[in-house]
């Protein structure tokens, strides 16, 4: 344990360290551009709070996301589960009236899809590349199918409940955090909860133990008496469940609750890239979500300071940031290391 | 007589035949007796490793019968056996490098924790009560309070050890199908187990640290590992495949000590094996495998390492290969003061020299490890040393790419033939090819290959080397490793070159490849060719070498012929005993 921590210390300080020196200089500069306490309360607090709304369905995708490579099988197919989440979420508050019934649905909707997934990859030994992008074209023309079906729309749905927010009035006048925390929807809170949870889950428990297991060497947990393909189909269904979260909140957590024809608009594949930037772990997938929701507000926070305006010009730009910083990652300026089974099936009776 | 032997293992009649439509097992029957040390003998494809693969279910079997300790059993998974004792260890270790020790010795029967651990304790509450906090706002206070007890409960239920809540649950039916529910996510017990690892690891001499990462440990620990993992398992009948092949003698003596150790604790021992020595040195009865067919069972007082050898390959082996005397040539190969390092950046090589004549065999003894490796992947391009000069002829090589020590007339056996000698999904003729692929007579026009030059130059070699298993146009994969090994040997010598390379080159092969490639070095000697042959097999290094020299820690310790030493001697310079500091005991 104690080489492991010397370990991180030595790997894993240097980006949070320049991260933190980008983020207090960034709020240095912003406070000098609008030099007003006041409007710099405000900005920042909507900062935080846009941050943490943009990173929730990236982090609870990319969770999914590592239940299912740490178990071997890898998951492109989120981007789809997150769609039919955030289709399913919307469908059945509008037919239920209840958006919890909705959040209900979601997961449950992402979870067949990856169910679909974990048959064709694990049962069938299908290739998952294949099985993902397939997934991600069926959910793409379903829900545009039955957003015609359901409401006669082309573009987007009819307005639906919304789940309620956590006020916390009393934040209201502690500087930056009440702006911050005022309002958001409890979905960012059970992000942060899933996160703890899949750390206890992945390295505490048999479970956990026996999902990595399945990850990086599949035949030592078949040797072990283990079935490999059990705890791979686990992965995978979890997967589904997390990333149709991540798609409820998408349509029924944020602005509009409607749901909005391909509304992920590439989210999971920047679940996958903080995946990859989080080494495959928890909290490493946390702070890479943080950071490239961060990003992601970027854009448009530098619109509400005049003297950066001329920014949002190249916020295709910003947009690009999290995958040059994914391929930097695998290029090894930071020590990515992949589960070593994974994207093979596994298959028994080879001889060796 | 026979009534009164208990049978620890009976396999009857069983058949195998894998996917890809080989017959691995033959109608073998196998008896192993209660608490005997029993060696299954048997060349590379023989079937030996499938059918303990099929005893410990991990394969499965066509036709036949298990009976285990008298009782029928129909392995459907590894747990089967487990369950009734077996634990085997495997030819490539079943362990996986980035966890630790004890990760993977529990791996499939895990401990739960007996103490409520701080960071487990930590890290659920935290998300316990933040999802409460979350909740409080939505739910109605009393459904709130329902929902905040059941969740509270559930929570210390899977935390806390069965011992604190025992009393809560009396009916055991419940308990049992809660302990099913909730046992896989249940707090791991590490230190426990830990501790429990360190217990048999001492009990048993197999010292290791519980909390290493194995991929950290040598390849002698990590086969302790494999051990405790069938002890932490309580099993009585171990099976180990090929368990010396991959140890330093050092760690050979101290498994079969180990192995003496359980056989009087009245464990029974099934020792899968192509060496002849070992069955010999160990086992109470042998049995011989040939193509998937028992050739018999005999026991080791009425048997012999040459009757053995007959039943292994089907025909009297010759051990000692014919060689007339050398006549060395000019000098091929010449290094000076070469130094290298290895992929930490760790000096492995620290400077060493010598030559190589054409018609001469320089061999190149010493404990694996000791910068062998690096000294062959520099000779042939592989690594660029970091200091001193390599001449192959009269032209320079150092630091240069493997293809233009290639075209310098350097040929080389791969110590790994997996990684270094073959692509394995190619084709035999495509494996033949490599290396000389890129000019004629492979190329007929610029940039195009000609492959009926590939077919008819592969058909030949396959003929001459007699490669055995497939045409020209099957996968390599198919191939046993004799076969394979051949293959490469093939490649190499076909080139014409001045220089071979050999590290290793009969690792992991039987008796009749063995012999082959040990002929064939020699009649590449008679033509002239200068031969480096590293090995750690210090008998080929004594029947093949007209010169030897030892290695150790990087240097050359000893420079010998062959018919003024020993092995005592050989052995003494490979465990670093310096000549300089012998002599002067002697003077003393």
């Amino acid at each position: 344990m104690k080489s492991a921590m010397k370990r991180f210390l030595r790997r894993g300080i240097v980006i949070p360290v320049v991260l933190l020196v980008i983020i207090i200089l960034l709020l240095k500069f912003t406070y000098d551009a609008v030099d007003d306490v006041e409007t710099f309360y405000a900005l920042t607090g909507w900062l935080l709070e846009a941050t943490l709304q943009s990173a929730t369905p990236l982090i609870l995708a990319a969770l999914g996301g590592m239940f299912s490579e740490k178990s071997g099988v890898v998951n492109i197919g989120l981007e789809g589960m997150m769609l039919i989440g955030a289709f399913a979420a919307v469908a059945a508050t509008y037919f239920f009236y209840d958006p919890w019934i909705g959040l209900l649905a979601a997961v449950l909707a992402g979870g067949i899809l990856a169910v679909v997934h974990a048959i064709i990859c694990v049962k069938m030994k299908g290739n998952h590349i294949v099985s993902g992008t397939g997934i991600i074209l069926f959910a793409a023309g379903f829900t545009t199918l039955m957003l015609e079906v359901i409401w006669n729309r082309k573009g987007i749905s009819e307005q639906v409940t919304a789940l309620p927010n956590v006020n916390m009035p009393f934040l209201q006048d502690i500087p930056i955090i009440g702006v911050a925390f005022d309002n958001l929807s409890p979905i960012v809170y059970f992000a942060f909860v899933l996160v703890i949870v899949s750390w206890y889950v992945m390295y505490r428990t048999p479970f956990g133990l026996r999902l990595r297991a399945a990850g990086e060497d599949p035949s030592t947990l078949d040797a072990a008496g283990v079935s490999v393909e059990k705890y791979r189909f686990i992965g995978v269904v979890i997967s589904g469940l997390l990333a149709g979260l991540g798609g409820a909140y998408l349509s029924l957590g944020r602005g509009l609750p409607a749901f909005g024809k391909q509304m992920t608009a590439g989210r999971g594949f920047i679940a996958l890239a903080a995946l990859i930037f989080g080494n495959w772990t928890p909290f490493g997938v946390l702070a890479a979500g943080l950071f490239f929701g961060f990003l992601d507000t970027l854009q448009h926070f530098v619109g509400f300071v005049p003297a950066w305006q001329w920014i949002q010009g190249y916020s295709q730009f910003l947009q690009m940031i999290p995958f040059v910083l994914v391929v930097l990652a695998l290029a090894g300026i930071r020590k990515s290391v992949p589960p070593k089974a994974i994207a093979v099936p596994y298959e028994k009776e080879v001889k060796a | 007589m026979e009534h009164d032997i208990k049978y620890a293992v009976e396999l009857i009649g069983i058949n195998k035949t894998f996917p890809g439509g080989v017959q691995a097992n033959r109608d073998v029957t196998l008896k192993i007796r209660e608490g005997e040390v029993h060696g299954l003998l048997g060349e590379n494809g023989a079937g030996k490793s499938t059918i303990m693969n099929i005893l410990y279910g991990f394969l499965s079997k066509d036709s036949g019968r298990i009976i285990i300790r008298g009782e029928e059993v129909e392995p459907k998974s590894p747990q089967d056996a487990i369950d009734r004792g077996v634990g085997m260890v495997h030819q490539h270790f079943k362990l996986i490098p980035p966890l630790t020790v004890t990760e993977n010795v529990i791996l499939g029967l895990e401990p739960s924790s007996k103490k409520p651990d701080r960071n487990n304790s930590l890290a659920v509450i935290t998300a316990t009560l933040l999802a409460l906090f979350v909740l409080s706002f939505f739910l109605p206070p009393f459904e709130f309070l329902i929902t905040a007890a059941l969740l509270l409960a559930a929570i210390v239920l899977i935390l806390y050890p069965p011992r604190v809540f025992e009393n809560l649950m009396a009916s055991t039916r419940f308990r049992a199908a809660f302990e099913k529910l909730v046992s896989d996510v249940r707090p791991l017990g590490f230190d426990d187990a830990a501790k429990k690892i360190q217990q048999i690891a001492n009990e048993n001499g197999l010292a290791v640290d519980p909390y290493a990462k194995v991929e950290n440990l040598s390849v002698g620990l990590q086969q302790r590992v494999e051990v405790i993992k069938t002890l932490y398992r309580e099993a009585d009948i171990l099976i180990l495949d090929e368990p010396t092949s991959v140890l330093t003698p050092q760690e050979v003596d101290e498994l079969f000590v180990t192995l003496e150790a359980f056989k009087k604790s009245g464990k029974t021992i099934i020792l899968i094996t192509h060496k002849l020595r070992e069955p010999m040195a160990l086992c109470d009865r042998i049995s011989v495998l040939r193509d998937g067919v028992l050739v018999g069972t005999v026991k080791k007082d009425e048997t012999s390492a040459e009757e053995l050898a007959q039943m292994m390959v089907g025909r009297p082996v010759v051990f000692t290969v014919e060689k007339p005397p050398a006549t060395p040539g000019s000098i091929i190969l010449n290094v000076e003061n070469l130094k290298v390092k290895d992929h930490r950046g760790l000096p492995k090589v620290r400077g060493v020299s010598f030559q190589v004549r054409a018609g001469e065999i320089l061999g190149i003894a010493g404990v694996e490890g000791n910068g062998q490796t690096e000294l062959v992947e520099a000779l042939v391009g592989l690594r660029k040393p970091s200091d001193g000069t390599i001449l192959v002829g009269d032209i320079h090589t150092t630091g240069k790419s493997p293809r233009f020590v290639r075209e310098a007339g350097v040929s080389h056996i791969p110590e790994d033939r997996h990684r270094r000698g073959l692509i394995l999904p190619f084709t035999i003729e495509e494996n033949l090819t490599l290396g000389r692929h890129y000019r004629p007579p492979f190329i007929s026009r610029p940039g195009i290959l000609d492959l009926d030059k590939f077919r008819s130059v592969s058909s030949k070699l396959v003929n001459d080397y007699s490669i055995k298993g497939g045409g020209g146009g099957s996968l390599t994969s198919t191939l046993s490793g004799g076969n394979q090994q051949k293959l490469v040997v093939a490649r190499e010598l076909e080139s014409g070159p001045k220089l071979l390379v050999a590290a290793q080159p009969t690792r992991g092969l039987d008796v009749g490849a063995t012999e082959f490639i040990h002929k064939t070095l020699i009649s590449m000697r008679n033509q002239g060719v200068a031969i480096l042959l590293v090995s750690a097999e210090l008998d080929e290094i004594r029947t093949l070498a007209d010169h030897i020299i030892v290695m150790f820690d990087g240097r050359i310790v000893g420079e010998k012929r062959p018919e003024e030493t020993d092995a005592q001697e050989l052995g003494l310079l490979m465990a670093g005993h310096l000549e300089g500091e012998e002599s002067v005991e002697v003077v003393n």
